[in-house]
């Protein structure tokens, strides 16, 4: 299970955070600090994995994250996933950002942090993996967003 | 209310949107907080727009405040409200907001259950989507329960898009809902063998989650999946799978074996290093589980040992992470494969990345050997120093301390060389270890005899020094081990060399400095010092060292009386007169070192730390009991008149006594607290001590001496461990050699020489003597202890809940709460059943005005019955309550009078396709409720039902202009109709359930036949699988509703689409309310190209002994690009007798009492070449023709269903060699004829 999924970028600011375990707002915002502590003192040649922070998780947990440029993307998963699978995940994620914002940049997450989430919700699902292909996802965000273009269409014109 | 329409776009025109909140927020850094509550300000006026577009804006824009840490739970009903949007646009927002911010103590998640219901079963499979995902995030109990089969109907879906969503959602809902695991279980493995990769990998994943807590409960499972395994490419499948039988190999070590060949293999073909690396760990896991019982395992572990290898050289530092952690699951079993490898080991711990350093630390921990220990401790003594950062050393420190005392010291064979290294850590700049090397301490002084003139020598130098650890009280965690060394000097005084010169160290001015647990310490062991002292001037005859010791203390203790610290003032005034007095005694030179002695005799021995939680409580000792009558209530109501003249004595004793109480209680647990810390035996169940330290007052104003550290410490005094390597390498090189001598000896002696060589062979760990004679001594337990050992699962723990028994078959009474079939499914007791059955057979005799039911219970004598009956039309009230709101229509007296007709068919005057929608789902459910036949079964709660009245009758107005707006587009832009089908007969159609075909997962079965079929459009109808009679229905005969699937097979668009049937005398298709008897039924959706979908019609039944056909018409308009056309499809409706009868469990007795009561007639059939198992003949009558199993006896059972109207049927059915013959008993001989003619007609098709 995937505990959390969080975006931030290299000052700690969130881009998008998404739980899948309730935590109320200030914790949240607690477990981010944390995180971006941990995460942002790591060298980006050492490996990617650490041990879960103390306010979330525990013993079963894993931090597993990857930097792209300005973002860190942290998963927080337990023992059942596979830690190799999980890096292969997030680098399905971020490709699939790049072909929806088409060469996506932090600006693109600031601006859109909804088609963010749609296109995550398409990966992810109540903290399992829902789908690694990346035609597959990209094909569901797209009939959706067309969905959302024809409801959008203006007034006068139905 | 055009007007208001453009009024409100043109609002729009003017609010913020997403990027303008966040380009504002952006463009206001300096005043963020103040900006964002203008904003707030802003969406909260914005929510109170009648406008949905507006309010979805302003639900999106708080998502985001959301992520930046603003509670927006005040939203909370204006985000269901988007969410009940009918454009996907807005309900994606409301979902998205609510699965961000919604959990279980949200209030108005309660409010959601029916519009999830119906997004769960929209046409647009977008919507059910998106309903999916965002329950996934905020799924209660509640909502789990009562959407648990809505969600199970999903997983077979015709989009794989849903079916893999609705899949890994039953993961969540069987945490919230435990209940529902077992009936959902059968088809969710029947996912496993999905067509569609994703929802196979969504079924693998859910079983994996399920597996990983309970696996136990899985292993049936294990061929199936070793079939995917083998057969599947999808690595994503295989990871988990391989995951999977890592946890299902400890329970089965056959598994393990099987397992080893195709794992091996994987590892050897893989190119995915994830693949590999899950293989191997699996691998381990299966020598583990079978440790020594295979073969040549020797080879599987090499092949894994050096697949590892090569992972931690690796250049990748995640898989030298990996590697070193898969590496120590190596170690646990199988040591001296992963001991060659200490070199790569030892050289992690110099990597820069501190996860592998310590992921090296954990592999160390398992590497030592009583050869190695010494030389590991050295290298990471050297990191020690070396390390930057306190965590890391931190955790070094730790690693050291866990290495060097696990299996109780076992490693260690010299205890001073362990003394001196943990004197060398307390050299450590601020460690907050200090506690853990002071209970080392302790622990080692107390239990290792022999080493305690060594320990109690060293601490001593450790106190003279005190001034060493203590100069900075920023290294504080430190001085904790001068709580250690303080104790052993003084418990162990007598091995002191020169007990003066300690004691006076023990009370220097600068102690008063220490933190105050520690000095009451100090304070304690002075007194045994002094003790120690007088004992050792015990026949001297020159009293002077002792009268100095007495002085000493005289003088210094003042210091301590006056400490802020009530532990340190107290026992430093007691001893302090204790001296005063003692002093008296000498001068008038008494003898008193004795009894000064005596206060100190006596040896404590170390007690484990589990010891208190497992003194076993004598017999007939209840704890829970009260040992006085507790003060009754009615006691002080007594007391009240007895006030009268002393009114106010009474008031004040009571709180005053409580307040004792409760001073009394803090006081006890205080003492008690105290006595913990300054029990030396406590220190490991006490973490209390620093907490004490950070009470005291005043510790941080005191002015901080800054020592200059630049010099490495060096207390003057202390051995330096590095000098027990040689010493201790010298030691067992003598020990070898006298060994040898001696072998040689006896070599000599013994001729024959067994070829054993001693000298030559490495040593070997047995070989190796402890330096020491070491007593360790073992912890006490109390006698009687219950060797509970194994620590309790987590109570709180929601996987604890799962740890069901999938394979038992599934009981009636498990079926998942189905809203419109739950009455069906109750067990009843046989005598309920009985009354039941009273109840149905009075019911075709009813008249169908609700005034002559009325009376008619009037005159019932039964008093169950009728309250039986009213809370059936209570409940039957609130359900079409309900519905009719969540029509959207005003009141109509036709709900009232006929509510059998809203059941599926909408007023046609509501021809907004929404409202139909909202019926259908909403109403749908209505005739299982109507039919509740036991209190127990009526689940749902009143509550709920009027909130989401209130809820709904809110919505109403604006739901209707919604829907008007959306009505009017869509007649612009396309000419969208609906038509509905009403298929008129229900007999044998049914609800799709689903609940009998859990049952029987053998032979697949399906319970849906082909009505009709052109090239647009493919009907199917469910072939009845359950008939719903509605009992204590207004009119006479039976009510049937049919469940009838529409496939779309062209690549045009369907709509419009009318379903009408032929009415015959016995069997009528409900209309609306209004509407001819002729007319047709509009079905409440459209079908986009390769969409199917479902409506259900509701008929009524006058007669159910003969089979019936009904003649239908289904239209519709097939919609394309260029043009439309209108076309039609006629099919026949085939209602056998079957599918009036109702799955009804029977006990024997009953049974029994039936057969025997005469009034059934008989018939019989034989059935030739049947060529099935027996148990799947029986599933097959079961799942066709509804009967229930009562007894089964080898190849004979007996059975029973009993019809709508209350008729029994009886079966007994015996096979022998492929002949099968059914004698069957029933009231009604007609009925019983056609069913069995049904029943052969069921075997003559396989």
């Amino acid at each position: 299970m995937i505990k959390a999924i969080l975006i931030f970028n290299n000052h700690g600011k969130p881009r998008l955070i998404r739980f899948y375990q309730y935590f109320a707002e200030d914790m949240q915002q607690q477990i981010i600090r944390e995180t971006f502590h941990l995460v942002s003192k790591r060298d980006d040649n050492v490996c990617n994995f650490l041990e879960g922070g103390s306010l979330i998780g525990g013993s079963d947990y894993k931090l597993i994250y990857r930097h792209y440029a300005t973002l860190y993307f942290v998963f927080c998963v337990d023992s059942s996933e596979s830690e190799l699978g999980i890096l292969d995940l997030i680098q399905v994620f971020v490709e699939t950002l790049d072909k929806c914002f088409e060469n996506v940049c932090e600006l693109d997450l600031i601006f859109h942090m909804d088609k963010v989430h749609y296109i995550l919700q398409e990966v992810v699902m109540g903290g399992m993996v829902l789908e690694t292909n990346m035609n597959e996802i990209i094909a569901q965000v797209e009939v959706q967003n067309r969905l959302e273009k024809s409801e959008s269409l203006p007034f006068i014109l139905h | 209310m055009a007007l208001k329409i453009v009024k409100g776009s043109i609002d729009r025109m003017f609010d913020k949107n997403l990027q303008d909140l966040v380009r504002g927020i952006r463009n206001h850094k300096e005043d963020e907080a103040k900006y964002i509550s203008t904003c707030i300000d802003e969406i909260k006026q914005e929510l109170k727009q009648d406008n949905i577009a507006v309010k979805a804006n302003a639900v999106c824009k708080l998502t985001y405040l959301q992520m930046l840490g603003y509670d927006v739970s005040w939203a909370a009903f204006n985000i269901v409200e988007v969410m009940s949007s009918s454009k996907f646009t807005y309900k994606r927002i409301g979902y998205l907001a609510a699965s961000q911010c919604f959990h279980e103590s949200t209030d108005v998640i309660m409010l959601t259950t029916n519009q999830i219901r119906k997004d769960l079963s929209s046409p647009n499979q977008y919507d059910t989507g998106v309903a999916l995902t965002g329950l996934s995030c905020f799924v209660t109990p509640d909502l789990a329960r009562d959407l648990a089969n809505d969600i199970m109907t999903l997983m077979s879906h015709t989009k794989p898009y849903i079916r893999k969503k609705a899949v890994l959602i039953m993961y969540k809902v069987f945490l919230k809902y435990p209940e529902s695991l077992r009936p959902a279980f059968p088809r969710l493995k029947e996912k496993l063998e999905d067509p569609d990769p994703g929802v196979q990998s969504a079924a693998v994943n859910v079983i994996c989650e399920l597996a990983r807590r309970n696996p136990k409960n899985y292993l049936s499972l294990a061929p199936l999946f070793f079939k995917l395994m083998t057969s599947s490419t999808n690595n994503w499948v295989l990871i988990k799978i391989i995951k999977l039988f890592g946890a299902l190999t400890p329970l089965e070590p056959r598994l393990g074996k099987k397992l080893i060949e195709p794992l091996t293999n994987l590892i050897h073909s893989t190119s995915a290093m994830s693949l590999l690396y899950e293989c191997v760990n699996t691998v381990i896991a299966v020598l583990i589980s079978l440790s020594s019982g295979m073969p040549n395992h020797s080879a599987s572990i090499q092949l894994c040992v050096q697949k590892l290898r090569i992972l931690i050289e690796d250049s990748d530092q995640n898989l030298k992470y990996l590697g070193l952690l898969a590496m120590s699951k190596i170690l646990k079993t199988h040591p001296k494969s992963v001991q060659s490898h200490k070199d790569l080991i030892l050289q992690c711990l110099d990597d820069k990345d501190e996860s592998i350093r310590l992921r090296a630390l954990d592999l160390l921990y398992g590497m030592v050997s009583k050869k190695n220990l010494m030389e590991i401790v050295k290298k990471l003594m050297l990191h020690v120093d070396k390390a930057e950062g306190t965590t890391y050393r931190d955790e070094l420190l730790t690693k050291i301390i866990d290495i060097c005392s696990q299996s109780n010291y076992q490693y260690i064979t010299n205890f001073e060389w362990y003394i001196s290294i943990l004197v060398e850590l307390t050299r450590l700049e601020g460690t907050r270890h200090g506690h853990l090397i002071a209970s080392q301490m302790l622990d080692v002084a107390i239990r290792v005899k022999a080493i305690r003139v060594f320990a109690v020598a060293q601490m001593a130098t450790l106190l003279d020094n005190a001034h060493m650890l203590t100069g900075n009280t920023q290294r504080n965690g430190i001085c904790e081990v001068l709580y250690a060394a303080a104790w052993i000097c003084g418990e162990f005084s007598e091995h002191l060399e020169n007990p003066m010169e300690t004691l006076e160290a023990m009370l220097r001015p600068k102690v008063a400095t220490l933190p105050g647990h520690i000095q009451a310490v100090y304070v304690q062991n002075a007194a045994k010092l002094f003790a120690t002292v007088l004992k050792s001037q015990e026949g001297n005859t020159d009293s002077t060292t002792a009268q100095e010791a007495s002085q000493l203390m005289i003088d210094r203790l003042p210091l301590f009386v006056q400490s802020a610290n009530l532990e340190v003032q107290e026992r430093a005034s007691c001893i302090l007169q204790l001296v005063k007095y003692i002093q008296k005694l000498q001068q008038k030179d008494v003898e008193v070192s004795e009894e000064v002695c005596a206060l100190f005799a006596g040896e404590l021995n170390p007690v484990a730390p589990k010891a208190q939680k497992k003194v076993p409580i004598p017999d007939g000792l209840d704890l829970d009991a009260w040992i006085n009558e507790p003060p009754s209530e009615s006691e002080s109501e007594d007391e009240q008149p007895k006030a009268i003249f002393s009114k106010e004595e009474p008031k004040h004793s009571r709180p005053r006594h409580t307040e004792v109480d409760e001073k009394e209680l803090a006081r006890r647990r205080e003492a008690r607290k105290q006595e913990q810390a300054n029990n030396p035996f406590y220190i490991k169940a006490s973490p209390s001590s620093q907490k004490v330290y950070q009470e005291t007052p005043g510790v941080e104003h005191i002015p901080v001496v800054q020592i200059d550290l630049s010099v490495p410490l060096k207390v003057p005094g202390l051995p330096m461990s590095d000098q027990y390597v040689k010493l201790e390498e010298e030691r067992r090189q003598k020990e070898r050699a006298e060994k040898k001598k001696k072998d040689k000896k006896k070599r000599k002696e013994k001729r024959s020489g067994r070829g054993k060589k001693h000298d030559s062979g490495p040593e070997s760990e047995e070989d190796i003597t402890p330096a020491h004679m070491v007593d360790i001594v073992t912890e006490e337990m109390p006698e009687n202890a219950l060797p509970s050992d194994d620590d309790e699962r987590d109570p709180a723990d929601p996987h604890k809940a799962l740890d069901i028994d999938l394979d038992k078959p599934l009981a009636d009474s498990e079926k998942l709460p189905v809203r419109s079939h739950r009455a069906a499914e109750v067990l009843k007791s046989p005598a309920e059943d009985e009354e039941g059955e009273n109840v149905s057979s009075l019911e075709p005799k009813k008249k169908s005005s609700k005034e002559k039911r009325e009376k008619k219970k009037d005159k019932d004598k039964d008093r169950k019955k009728s309250k039986e009956e009213k809370k059936k039309k209570k409940h039957k009230h609130e359900e079409k309550e309900e519905a009719d709101l969540l029509c959207g229509q005003a009141d109509e007296p036709a709900f009232q009078s006929e509510e059998t007709n809203e059941v599926v068919t909408p007023p046609t005057s509501t021809s907004a396709d929404e409202a139909a929608t909202v019926a259908a789902a909403e109403a749908a459910p209505a005739p299982g409720a109507i039919s509740v036949t036991t209190p127990d079964s009526e689940p749902e709660e009143p509550k709920d039902t009027e909130m989401e009245e209130t809820k709904s009758s809110k919505h109403k107005k604006k739901k209707q202009k919604r829907e008007k707006e959306d009505k009017e587009k869509k007649k612009k832009k396309k000419h969208h109709h609906h038509h509905h089908h009403h298929g008129d007969k229900g007999g044998e159609e049914s609800v799709q359930n689903g609940t009998v075909e859990e049952e029987e997962p053998l032979p697949p079965m399906s319970n849906y036949c082909l009505l009709a079929e052109n090239s647009y459009i493919k009907v199917m109808m469910e072939d009845a699988d359950e008939a719903y009679d509605i009992q204590g229905n207004l009119q006479d005969g039976s009510q049937v509703v049919v469940s009838v699937i529409f496939e779309n097979k062209c690549d045009s668009f369907l709509k419009s689409m009318e379903f009408n049937v032929l009415d015959s005398l016995n069997s009528k298709l409900q209309r609306p309310e209004g509407s001819g008897p002729h007319d047709s039924l509009t079905i409440p959706f459209q079908l986009p190209p390769g969409v199917s979908n479902e409506a259900r019609f509701v008929f009524t039944v006058q007669s159910i002994i003969m089979p019936q056909k009904l003649k239908g018409t289904l239209t519709f308009i097939v919609k394309n690009e260029e043009s439309s056309t209108h076309e039609k499809l006629d099919f026949k409706l085939h209602f056998t007798c079957t599918s009036y009868l109702i799955t009804t469990p029977c006990y024997s007795d009953a049974f029994a009492k039936l057969l025997e009561s005469g009034d059934l007639k008989s018939s019989s059939i034989r059935l030739e070449g049947v060529n099935m198992p027996f148990h799947h003949l029986l599933a097959r009558i079961c799942f066709h023709h509804h009967f229930s199993v009562v007894e089964r006896i080898d190849s004979c059972a007996s059975m029973y269903s009993r019809s709508i109207q209350g008729h029994h049927v009886c079966l007994l059915v015996k096979i022998s060699s492929q002949t099968v013959s059914v004698d069957a008993k029933c009231d009604e001989p007609t009925l019983l004829g056609n069913v069995l003619d049904e029943i052969k007609q069921t075997f003559s098709q396989c």
